[in-house]
């Protein structure tokens, strides 16, 4: 990755600009003024020596993705993760914004804990919204200050790894949040039903005698908490849908006043259960993978609209963590580098969704989810632009990783699309 | 006298019988004032006052009334009482009645008891507070200070602040405030506020900045601690913050507005001890209006209709 490209004056040139907000895609020039959009349109002459123009022809040049989850382990785990070896990978992966989970030791639960991330982020490559947790220690019992955090920066609240599992405690949550308009984001799984699962629990799980986790378990806590935000006209949303029943559920509950949304991970999309045939650890993760008519469904309700957005879920783990046996293995995955490859693989080349949809699900929608300006394109704003090229293929691998961890079920995979450049506060990336 | 035998809650209760209660409280408040404090308007009466609940305020305020109106009081609290034993409601009830009583003062931990005392009770009954439903003599001592205040109650801007789920005060204070013809926001945290706060007819919201620039007067509530261990607020820092009647608050209003609190104050947490004892608080005016006014009330409903005033 080179970066400090001069963005002084730089012209994107010749690319097909796709715009989500404005949902206008033309062939055109983009250019940056002081790392700030300052002219959109078929064709901007560039005068001077001073320009770097960029040839984006047969490229699309879009809004920077934003990606809604992920671990950056800062502060605790270090070794697996910080906030700026997250930040790289995520611009890696062609997003410009993260929000990043609370779940780290000690966790983000206090407005000095928000503080902290916030100052922290300042001077990384992207922008970074820390997301607070929904109760103190992630452990479901007292609410935190969430108005504090919110003033502090905190953009919505979870206990993320955890799953709130006490139903009155998940509706006081909805209720104090909704007060301050942010979403409760629910890690729902029954963790009665979850047991000490280690995979989804399916013939594979026999087959192999690892211990099933049943995907009721996460249906029927996405149901309690669709009938909770519902009848509280509260804001929710469900992380890592990974079941059938859950968007079966979704659908039945989703209107259009955008209170209740949802996200799915790429490797939800693209792995199956039975890709575990080898035992291999890096597809241990929470939820699990689930089976192919599952697989099947997500593709159908990301593509419908009935999912809102894509988040990767990024869960660095050291080599140690996932070197060991299935059952001793940790859960979670890497997934900034490998998204845009693999879920354009999935959706756009196998499936049939259009590209545009696609971007919609990775820059506008998961920005609603958490009330982050959309108009990206807007003359004058700090420009996030991420510029892609949709049909290269190419094969992921351990150098296109820049996360300190390297626990990806991607490498060796066969990705299609590749993010080419990168153009985030002021900095502009060659990837 | 009066329409009304008892006074159970404020909701049902006639707004004629509300307005005489408060008209003629300033007559009491006039003589308690003035040198001769006692008069014997109720002489031979026998009152008793049963708290199945702690109280200092409420229970002084009654009692110096009964005094003052130069009744027979006789007082009953749970913790010393045949109660600890075992006993029902029912059965003590009936057994002080047997002792030929005029009226019953009664505070009561749970919604319903002083309605259901009456059943079992000839003379008048007066709640004294029933758990979270209602506390109608605090109501209407705010509404004579009100009116001592504003010289009317109707069209006032009033805010209520605080914990308005489990509040009676909040709840007797709505119903008076609407018969009388006041205009009311509450606010809170929303864990604080009862599902129901629009089908009372107040307006909502959780920007306590707001109802400040808005209202001509702030009543505070009570923040029962116990509320942060049942997991309703995070902290007090947070309550104190937010939903604060702060010092810095309200010095930056461009204007006075009266603030009152019913009491047991949380200095620090609900209203800062600045504010608490700042020349806009009637905190301590409501005090000697509540025994104004539970005179008035007990005048109105136990007084032979001789005893003229």
């Amino acid at each position: 990755m080179i970066n400090n490209q001069n963005t002084k004056k730089l012209l994107l040139k010749g690319g097909r600009i796709i715009d989500p907000f404005s949902r206008k895609t033309f062939i055109g020039d983009l250019l940056v003024e002081n790392g700030s959009i300052s002219k959109i349109a078929d064709s901007i002459p560039s005068r001077g020596k001073d320009y770097n123009i960029i040839d984006c022809e047969g490229l699309i040049v879009t809004h920077g993705f934003c990606d809604i989850h992920v671990h950056f382990r800062e502060p605790g785990r270090e070794d697996k993760e910080n906030l700026e070896s997250g930040s790289i990978a995520a611009i890696a992966g062609g997003f410009t914004q993260v929000c990043t989970m609370p779940n780290t030791d000690p966790v983000i639960d206090s407005p000095e804990h928000i503080h902290y991330i916030a100052s922290k982020s300042k001077n990384l490559p992207v922008e970074i919204f820390p997301i607070g947790a929904v109760s103190k220690n992630l452990e479901g019992e007292h609410l935190t200050e969430m108005m504090l955090m919110k003033k502090n920066g905190a953009i919505a609240f979870t206990d993320d790894g955890m799953p709130i599992q006490n139903p009155q405690f998940m509706s006081l949550a909805l209720r104090y949040a909704q007060m301050i308009d942010v979403p409760i984001l629910n890690h729902s799984e029954d963790i009665y039903l979850r047991n000490d699962g280690v995979m989804n629990a399916s013939k594979t799980s026999s087959n192999l005698g690892l211990k099933g986790n049943n995907s009721l378990a996460e249906a029927m806590m996405v149901y309690r908490d669709l009938l909770l935000a519902t009848s509280l006209n509260a804001r929710l949303h469900i992380l890592h849908v990974s079941t059938k029943e859950s968007v079966d559920l979704i659908k039945k509950f989703k209107s259009n006043d955008g209170l209740i949304t949802s996200e799915v991970s790429p490797h939800h999309l693209y792995f199956s259960d039975e890709d575990i045939q080898e035992f291999n650890t890096n597809l241990k993760v929470g939820p699990p993978i689930r089976g192919k008519a599952d697989r099947k469904k997500l593709i159908e309700g990301i593509k419908s609209g009935i999912i809102d957005c894509i988040a990767t879920d990024h869960a660095p783990h050291t080599l140690e963590d996932k070197e060991t046996t299935f059952n001793d293995a940790a859960f979670g995955l890497i997934g900034l580098e490998s998204c845009f490859g693999a879920v354009n693989k999935v959706l756009v080349k196998n499936n049939g969704m259009s590209l545009k949809s696609l971007i919609e699900k990775l820059t506008v929608n998961p920005r609603k989810v958490m009330n982050i300006d959309r108009d990206l394109f807007e003359i004058g704003k700090k420009a996030q632009i991420t510029i892609l090229d949709p049909n290269q293929k190419w094969t992921f691998s351990n150098k296109d990783i820049y996360s300190k961890s390297s626990n990806s079920p991607f490498i060796g995979e066969e990705m299609i699309g590749k993010v080419k450049y990168v153009l985030s506060k002021s900095k502009f990336y060659t990837l | 006298m009066l329409k009304s035998k008892h006074l159970i809650g404020l909701e049902n209760f006639p707004t004629s019988d509300l307005n005489k209660i408060i008209d003629t409280s300033f007559k009491f408040k006039e003589i308690l004032e003035g040198s001769e404090r006692k008069v014997n308007l109720l002489k031979d009466k026998t009152i008793v006052n049963m708290f199945f609940e702690n109280s200092t305020r409420t229970k002084i305020s009654f009692t110096l009334a009964q005094k003052r109106l130069g009744a027979d009081s006789i007082n009953f609290s749970s913790s010393t009482s045949s109660v600890k034993k075992g006993e029902t409601l029912k059965d003590t009830i009936q057994n002080i009645d047997a002792m030929k009583i005029d009226g019953a003062v009664i505070r009561h931990g749970h919604p319903g008891s002083a309605l259901k005392l009456t059943e079992y009770i000839d003379g008048a009954v007066i709640n004294a507070g029933d758990g979270s439903h209602e506390h109608p003599t605090q109501a209407i001592l705010d509404m004579v200070t009100l009116k001592e205040k504003f010289g009317k109650i109707k069209d006032l801007k009033v805010g209520i602040i605080g914990d308005i789920l489990n509040s009676r005060v909040a709840r007797s204070n709505i119903f008076a405030l609407k018969k009388l013809g006041a205009e009311i926001v509450v606010c809170g945290p929303s864990t604080l506020l009862p599902s129901n706060a629009k089908n009372l007819g107040v307006n909502i919201t959780y920007n306590i900045d707001e109802v400040l620039s808005w209202c001509d007067v702030v009543i505070g509530l009570r923040v029962q601690l116990e509320r942060m261990h049942l997991g309703r607020i995070p902290s007090k820092r947070e309550y104190h913050s937010e939903f604060g009647l702060t010092y810095e608050r309200i010095n930056k209003l461009k204007k006075d507005i009266v603030i009152m609190h019913p009491g047991p104050m949380n200095r620090g947490v609900e209203i800062d001890s600045k504010i608490a004892d700042s020349e806009n608080a009637v905190i301590l005016d409501q005090v000697l209006n509540g025994v104004a006014s539970r005179m008035s009330i007990l005048y109105l409903l136990l007084a032979d209709k001789s005893q003229k005033l």
